[in-house]
């Protein structure tokens, strides 16, 4: 948070602790990211962080209790992802979490348009489900050998997590798509919505060329994602959706329109009361 | 040198009386969180690992741990996480295992190693209650990160079991 002006705020002396903060927060503490390894972080933390905001809508609107359960604690693992990368991308400028988190504004967010796309019906939000979680699995697998020893160690952790999201997205899918006429016609049209966006993630940006050795090129993800998802798909019976890639830009800045809501919603609080804590 | 020797074993024993705010039965210890203990003059340094990612039981953690070192006498603490090596559910003690089961909850039942590569074995998990193999998984994910919620056909109680890590 910060606090800088807290003298002058209407809500009076808020002090936060910003040691406290970072102490907690997992990673190595000394590590400093260079200005591209930032940004670079701020991709993959983005990705996490409104992923994670997304699926906490869900609690309370699950189809069942253990779904509230199951997609609540899916969101507060992608959290634990989104403040280890968002902190060590703030190495690099002296930002906090916090300021990333609730500071920026929409255009300067790094998120892929798919974990900006709309929760959907449950089978949509099971269909996004899979695509993010199978992605994420090849990237962290892969980013385990980082030459950057903070990423690697992020990517090392969060890829046990993911592994449990994984199976989860799996096997909704196949009982969806298995159950009956209407789950399976819900499950196809999830997967119709959110395709499109699957195919900005393997795209590789010039700040990849910037970064060998450190971060992973995402167009070498595609084989192993396509392999997973083609697996899940024969049993379940599903067909991958032709159809043209969409003209996502989220690392560039450029987003789905719903990101703007999702911002509001999360942001609106830490900035009416700045500092604020509880 | 035998001084330093002395008081960081003393450090540690202080710091393994910290418990996990959730499972109040099993110390950091026994969950294998506490990671180093290192003593340098003055000042304390104790490094702790998080379960999960997200999980808030570490900020809670990380002040008893201070609380505890203080109490002690000890001056300056200082509590580091780190996330390398990633926390295994491998790392959890016997003596852990077995005060999770007389807790009510199940203990990993496998090692993590079993969980990996194309053919996922499916262990059975054994009700802490009445012994029964003949349990089933309710949801995959419990009421927190580390647990599943499971079902004994046999007693027909339900049961947290820790999930393999």
């Amino acid at each position: 948070m910060t606090h800088a002006d807290s003298h002058d705020d209407p809500h009076g002396a808020v002090t936060v602790d910003e040691l406290e903060l970072s102490a907690e927060l997992a990673g190595d503490t000394d590590a400093v990211a260079t200005k591209e390894v930032a940004e670079y972080a701020l991709w993959l933390g983005d990705d996490a962080l409104i992923l994670s905001q997304q699926l906490g809508a869900w609690i309370a609107r699950a189809p069942e209790l253990e779904e509230d359960v199951a997609l609540g604690n899916i969101a507060l693992d992608l959290l634990g992802h989104a403040r280890s990368l968002l902190r060590y991308a703030g190495t690099a400028d002296g930002r906090t979490e916090d300021d990333l988190a609730y500071f920026r504004d929409e255009p300067e967010f790094r998120s892929a348009w798919l974990f900006e796309q709309p929760n959907g019906d449950f089978a949509q939000t099971i269909a996004r489900q899979l695509a993010a979680s199978a992605y994420l699995f090849e990237l962290y697998s892969a980013l385990r050998l980082s030459n950057d020893v903070t990423l690697a160690a992020i990517a090392e952790k969060s890829l046990k997590e993911v592994d449990y999201h994984r199976d989860h997205a799996v096997q909704w899918t196949l009982r969806l798509a298995g159950g009956t006429d209407e789950s399976r016609r819900r499950m196809i049209a999830g997967v119709a919505a959110v395709w499109p966006y699957v195919d900005e993630l393997f795209r590789d940006e010039p700040l990849i060329d910037e970064l060998e050795g450190i971060a992973v090129r995402p167009s070498t993800l595609r084989a192993g994602f396509d392999a997973a998802i083609d697996t899940v798909f024969t049993e379940a019976e599903l067909d991958v959706p032709d159809g043209q890639p969409s003209s996502a830009g989220g690392r560039r800045g450029s987003h789905f329109p719903a990101l703007s809501r999702i911002l509001a919603e999360m942001q609106v609080l830490a900035r009416q009361h700045p500092g604020a804590t509880w | 040198m035998v001084t330093t020797t002395t008081r960081r074993e003393e450090a540690w024993r202080v710091a393994a009386t910290v418990t996990d705010p959730e499972v109040p039965v099993l110390t950091i210890e026994d969950l294998g969180v506490l990671r180093d203990v290192a003593v340098e003059g003055d000042r304390v340094t104790v490094t702790l690992t998080p379960t999960y990612s997200g999980c808030p039981a570490l900020d809670t953690m990380r002040d008893d741990v201070v609380l505890a070192l203080t109490a002690a006498g000890f001056g300056a603490v200082d509590v580091r996480t780190t996330l390398s090596p990633a926390w295994t559910t491998d790392w959890m003690t016997d003596a852990g295992k077995r005060k999770l089961t007389e807790f009510g909850i199940a203990p990993p039942n496998c090692r993590a190693a079993v969980r990996q590569g194309p053919i996922r074995l499916r262990l059975a998990v054994k009700c802490p209650r009445c012994g029964s193999i003949d349990t089933r998984e309710v949801s995959r994910f419990g009421s927190t990160s580390c647990k599943a919620l499971y079902e004994c056909r046999a007693c027909l109680e339900p049961f947290d079991h820790f999930k393999v890590l």
